[in-house]
């Protein structure tokens, strides 16, 4: 309430989309610092200590998969990663690292407030601390107490693995999960490379859990990252 | 007027001659009458001159024999080291044409054009080596003496009384480009013989005296300008003539030489040759082969080196065959525009030539508006040879005496059984036995089965028997009867036979030429065409065969199956054939040392490959039958060879527009299709930022609607074309995965919710589906643009059905619009590129199908489109099952309850 605004980083090189992203998050009663390479970039990181990063992949100086590592090294600012379509494999390689979600270019600026909204509401859950008892999206509750799945008032039946991936994904409510995360967390690590089972585990879930599976409203998929829980 | 319009033909000679002098090197030649008159050192002096101007000088050969003023001259020019060749035992030095073509001056100076090179080179002659030179662009300065000018070579003996043996075609003098006569009275070569400054080789110093007197020093001056004078003359002529002046117009000469197997026939090639370039006319050697004339290998040699003499003397050889020689060279004669015919006169007119008219009458006769001129072989020629008939073998005697016998026998029998025979009934026994003889051998055993009967006739059934008294005058009439049947009959017997022979041999030539030619025009592929060559070539000749065909760098390499090993001489005489389209290696005159007879297969500006023909025998090749059919063997292959070529270009050409085609198309679309949002984009723009402009909410949110809809129109385009991009370069890398079809379908339903609005979209995916093997990413995308597809091209409101079924080995989805269906014809085409079917112009460039298309052959799958029944189009592609898929196993739901606590995560997982 009487915090200051959030402070957010910006590591972009192109003038264009720094000047477009410092009017929208202007706008938004965001504080924003700018920083156009790698170096500067860390160097803002460290000494600023902004609440989120958004860090472009192609930078001049370094890899930005290289700063998203570094970064993770002493820090644990949710990071968004900026990155064209047709570069899935780094975006996925970004997630692994430790960044904390992603965002396609062309974007459009609620997409852009809706993943840093998300990232700074995780950010401030505090670390091992009680979770919210219970979930609501849509017509769907989840009452995580009494680990009770309802649609429309309808109580759904979840096999042990469903609910686990539902529970994981509720934990990470808006924010993107790679297959290979998904699948050491609830099957553990044998399996991170069986991506078949989050995708079957995915599509029986949305039988449960969606209006209309064949169009998922709320378990959506990031084709060729993961899987993403709406939580909006 | 139309006497002084140039004719067109001779226009079109000479514009050719002009580009083939401009691509060729020019050559100037420094004249002189004798040695010793300064040619080289004048030579030496322009190149320097040449050089002190910048240009690029190098000496191929200069003989400076010694003397130092020369010598001097040398200083500072580049020269080119002579190649050492072995030559009987002895190292010999010689001019090295490859080191000079190699290193390609501006200007090559090369002494002595009349110089013979050491067998083994590359060109018999010197000036053969320059024409090579300046075929190939170099520029040329040699020297050359008068007298060893081949027209002038018998003049020059004649007053000198020295033969020069070392002689060049006239034509290569005449081809000059300039002549520049280096001249210097007798009074002062005399000086500088005595002087010493005049280099005499050692073989010739006994003919010294003689040669250098003044009289013939004076004759040879006199040739010499003469010469010179000749030629400013005939540039006096051309250059009226390329000015169409009236006065010089004379009808073209073409002058016909008849050469037969005599020795005298490479005179009467001289001869012709003097004569042509006296007339400035073509000439062509011509020699007609008939199916009476029985050639031996010697005759065949003196016809072959008299034809190889015509074409090296500037004139074109040809061989002809027909029943007469003056028929076939009557008519070759008038089909040709040949004004003269020349022949030999008959040395000594046969028995009969008086009976039936010699060749020389038959022309004379009917040779009607065409001059006819018979030389004599000049001076005492060698008496021609006459040609010898090949002799019978043993075998052919022997049965012929035996036949003598058998009318011996059948008389002695008759005699015996008492029964009446007269003298009459037994010499008529006695002609048959002659008459069969005659009709089967030739006429030496002919003869000795007439001479043994008229023997044994004699002895035994001319009283008195068995003595060989001739009684009676009458017997001696039944003799020379006898004798002259025998003769005349095997002598009819003979020439029938060589008839049949003659027309089998023609008959054979004719029937592989035609089974060439119909086999070759039925093929499409190189590699068939020369395997196809190859068989017929072997079919014809005895010897190894290769075929040479260029690679795409121009160098020749051996088509397998190679008969006989090509080592680098060999290719090089092969490469040498090629290059300068003409034959080459054994047999020729061109790098005769080869193993190898090298036939270009020519065309008309350029060869396509080589044949190399090692001869079992080594004559073989001489005949001028053999030579005639190989150069038509190499001519059909050659047009074959074309063929496949020129319709390779005419594909090639075909692709080129097709792909221009679209690069226009690609343009118009793209400039559209990308104009239009940014046009867009810029008024909704500057509309919003003008000062003044709309302030009512609603119409500024419009405008920033209109701005961001036209990006994301955009960013498809971009998008489709980046695919593209990657679809094109084969640079799609998929990265396959087994999942259900309903998740990736599923996403792209959702991104094209915008463009379906309003359209039921139903999806059927039954639950027993496999899951299948592929890359998520660009799957959706194949979803994505046949979802649009059917958006753009169907009316609003329509229903799209998506449905999969799995086959055996592989899953088809069907995408099912109710549109108006693509046009039938157009199936194909809807997926090639910028392709836009019926009339729905404006939307989009036409690259969502052909993505599609190349993403589904990614994965080794196919796509097409078919009518739906009942109207519509159903767009399906397969995606084949590689591998077995996973199997999930299932699970029971009541497990939920077993767990009590799920494991809760703060952090995002960090990776391993």
């Amino acid at each position: 309430m009487d915090r200051p605004a959030p402070l957010i980083l910006l590591i972009e090189d192109e003038p264009q989309m720094r000047r477009f992203l410092r009017a929208a998050l202007g706008a938004q009663e965001y504080r924003l610092v700018e920083a156009t390479t790698a170096r500067e970039g860390l160097a803002q990181a460290a000494s600023r200590s902004p609440d989120v990063v958004l860090l472009d992949l192609g930078l001049p100086d370094r890899d930005g998969l290289e700063v998203a590592r570094e970064l993770r090294e002493w820090s644990g600012v949710p990071i968004i990663v900026l990155s064209a379509r047709g570069q899935e494999q780094d975006k996925v390689a970004a997630l692994d690292l430790g960044a904390d979600d992603y965002l396609t270019k062309p974007f459009g600026v609620d997409e852009l407030l809706a993943r840093i909204r998300v990232a700074l509401r995780h950010a401030a859950q505090p670390a091992g601390g009680p979770p919210e008892p219970w979930f609501a999206a849509g017509d769907l509750r989840v009452d995580l107490v009494r680990r009770q799945v309802r649609r429309g008032g309808q109580e759904v039946h979840l096999t042990p693995t469903e609910y686990k991936l539902l529970t994981l994904l509720i934990r990470h409510a808006g924010k993107v999960l790679t297959h290979r995360q998904l699948l050491k967390e609830v099957w553990g690590v044998n399996y991170a490379d069986q991506s078949h089972y989050v995708r079957v585990y995915m599509a029986q879930l949305r039988q449960k859990l969606e209006e209309d599976p064949s169009r998922p409203r709320l378990l959506i998929t990031e084709p060729g990252v993961g899987y993403r829980l709406r939580a909006e | 007027m139309t006497h002084s319009r140039p004719d067109p033909d001779d226009l079109l000679r000479r514009v050719h001659d002009e580009e083939a002098r401009a691509r060729r090197g020019r050559l100037k030649v420094f004249l002189g009458a004798s040695p010793g008159v300064g040619k080289t050192f004048t030579m030496l002096e322009a190149a320097r001159a040449q050089r002190a101007e910048g240009l690029d000088v190098v000496i191929g050969v200069v003989e400076t024999h010694g003397r130092a003023e020369t010598t001097a001259l040398l200083e500072g020019l580049e020269t080119i080291p002579k190649r050492s060749v072995e030559y009987r035992g002895s190292r010999l030095q010689e001019f090295d044409i490859d080191a000079a073509i190699a290193r390609h001056p501006a200007l090559l100076l090369v002494d002595e054009l009349a110089h013979t090179n050491v067998p083994g080179s590359r060109h018999a002659k010197r000036w053969q080596d320059v024409d090579e030179l300046l075929g190939r662009g170099i520029n040329v300065y040699t020297t050359l003496n008068v007298q060893h000018l081949e027209s002038l070579n018998d003049v020059v003996a004649g007053i000198t009384g020295v033969q020069v043996r070392e002689t060049i075609p006239d034509v290569v003098l005449e081809r000059a480009d300039e002549v520049e006569l280096v001249d210097v009275t007798a009074d002062v070569l005399q000086q500088r013989l005595r002087e010493g400054k005049v280099y005499v080789p050692d073989a010739a110093a006994r003919a010294i005296d003689r040669f250098f007197r003044k009289g013939n020093l004076i004759a040879l001056r006199e040739l010499a300008l003469r010469r010179t004078a000749e030629r400013v003359d005939a540039q006096m002529r051309g250059y009226m003539a390329e000015r169409g002046i009236r006065e010089t117009w004379a009808a073209a000469e073409r002058l016909l030489v008849s050469i037969g197997p005599t020795a005298t026939a490479s005179r009467l090639v001289r001869a012709t040759a003097r004569m042509a370039t006296r007339l400035h006319a073509d000439w062509i050697a011509v020699h007609v082969e008939t199916p009476g004339s029985q050639l031996g290998a010697t005759e065949r040699e003196e016809i072959v080196r008299a034809l190889e003499l015509a074409g090296q003397l500037g004139g074109r050889a040809v061989t002809l065959s027909g029943t007469s020689v003056a028929d076939e060279i009557l008519a070759y004669a008038r089909t040709h525009n040949v004004n003269r015919i020349v022949v030999g006169k008959p040395e000594r007119p046969s028995w009969r030539d008086r009976l039936r008219g010699s060749l020389l009458d038959a022309l004379v006769r009917r040779s009607g508006a065409i001059e006819v001129l018979a030389i004599s072989g000049e001076e005492e020629g060698e008496p021609a040879r006459p040609a010898l008939p090949r002799p019978a073998p043993w075998s052919e005697y022997a049965a012929a005496a035996a036949i003598a016998l058998v009318p011996t026998a059948i008389g002695l029998v008759i005699r015996a059984a008492e029964a009446e025979l007269s003298t009459i009934d037994a010499a008529m026994l006695y002609l048959l036995g002659v008459v069969v003889a005659a009709s089967r051998y030739r006429q030496g055993p002919a003869a000795l089965t007439s001479v043994l009967s008229i023997a044994l006739f004699d002895f035994c059934f001319v009283p008195p028997y068995y003595t060989f008294s001739v009684g009676d005058a009458r017997y001696g009439l039944t003799f020379v009867v006898m004798l002259v049947v025998a003769l005349m009959m095997s002598r009819l017997t003979a020439r029938i036979r060589n008839q049949a022979e003659a027309s089998r041999e023609r008959e054979r030539r004719t029937a592989t030429l035609y089974a060439m030619s119909r086999d070759l025009s039925s093929i499409r592929a190189s590699d068939q065409l020369a395997a196809v060559t190859l068989k017929h070539l072997r079919d014809s000749f005895a010897g190894d065969i290769v075929l040479l065909l260029p690679d795409p760098s121009g160098r020749l390499q051996p088509v397998e199956p190679v008969a006989y090993s090509i080592d680098d001489r060999e290719r090089g005489v092969a490469q040498w054939a090629y290059d300068q389209r003409q034959i080459a290696g054994h047999g020729t005159s061109t790098l005769p040392a080869a193993v190898a007879l090298y036939v270009p297969l020519a065309v008309s500006d350029r060869a396509v490959g080589v044949i190399g023909i090692r001869p079992a025998e080594r004559h073989q090749l001489r005949d001028p039958g053999q030579r005639r059919l190989l150069e038509a063997l190499a001519g059909q292959a050659a047009v074959a060879f074309e063929r496949l070529a020129l319709a390779d270009r005419s594909r090639r050409t075909e692709v080129a527009v097709e792909a221009e085609r679209l690069r226009t198309t690609l343009l118009s679309s793209l400039s559209h299709d990308l104009r239009t949002p940014l046009a867009a984009i810029e008024g909704a723009g500057t509309t919003l930022l003008q000062d003044g402009g709309p302030t009512d909410p609603g119409a500024r949110r419009e405008l920033a609607g209109t701005i961001v809809q036209e990006s994301q129109r955009m960013s498809r385009l971009v998008a489709n074309l980046l695919d593209m991009v990657r679809v094109e370069a084969g640079s799609l890398e998929v990265q396959r995965e087994w999942q259900p079809l309903s998740d990736v379908a599923g996403v792209a339903l959702i991104r094209t919710e915008d463009q379906l609005a309003g359209r039921r979209v139903t999806t059927d995916f039954p639950v027993t589906l496999p899951l299948v093997p592929v890359d998520e990413v660009l799957l959706e995308q194949v979803f994505v643009n046949l979802l649009e597809n059917a958006a753009k091209h169907t009316p609003p409101g329509t229903p799209v059905d998506i449905t999969a079924e799995a086959g055996n080995v592989e899953v088809i989805v069907t995408v099912a619009d109710r549109g108006p269906g693509v046009p039938a014809g157009e199936e194909e085409r809807v997926f090639e590129k910028f392709q836009r079917v019926g009339s729905t112009a404006g939307t989009g460039v036409g690259l969502g199908l052909t993505i599609c298309r190349g993403i589904v052959n990614a994965h080794g799958g196919r796509i097409w489109v078919e009518r739906r029944p009942g109207g519509g189009a159903l767009f399906r592609f397969t995606i084949p099952i590689i591998g077995t898929p996973p199997t999930v196993e299932a699970e029971p739901i009541e497990a939920a309850e077993l767990e009590p606590t799920a494991p809760w995560i703060d952090q995002p997982p960090s990776s391993s």
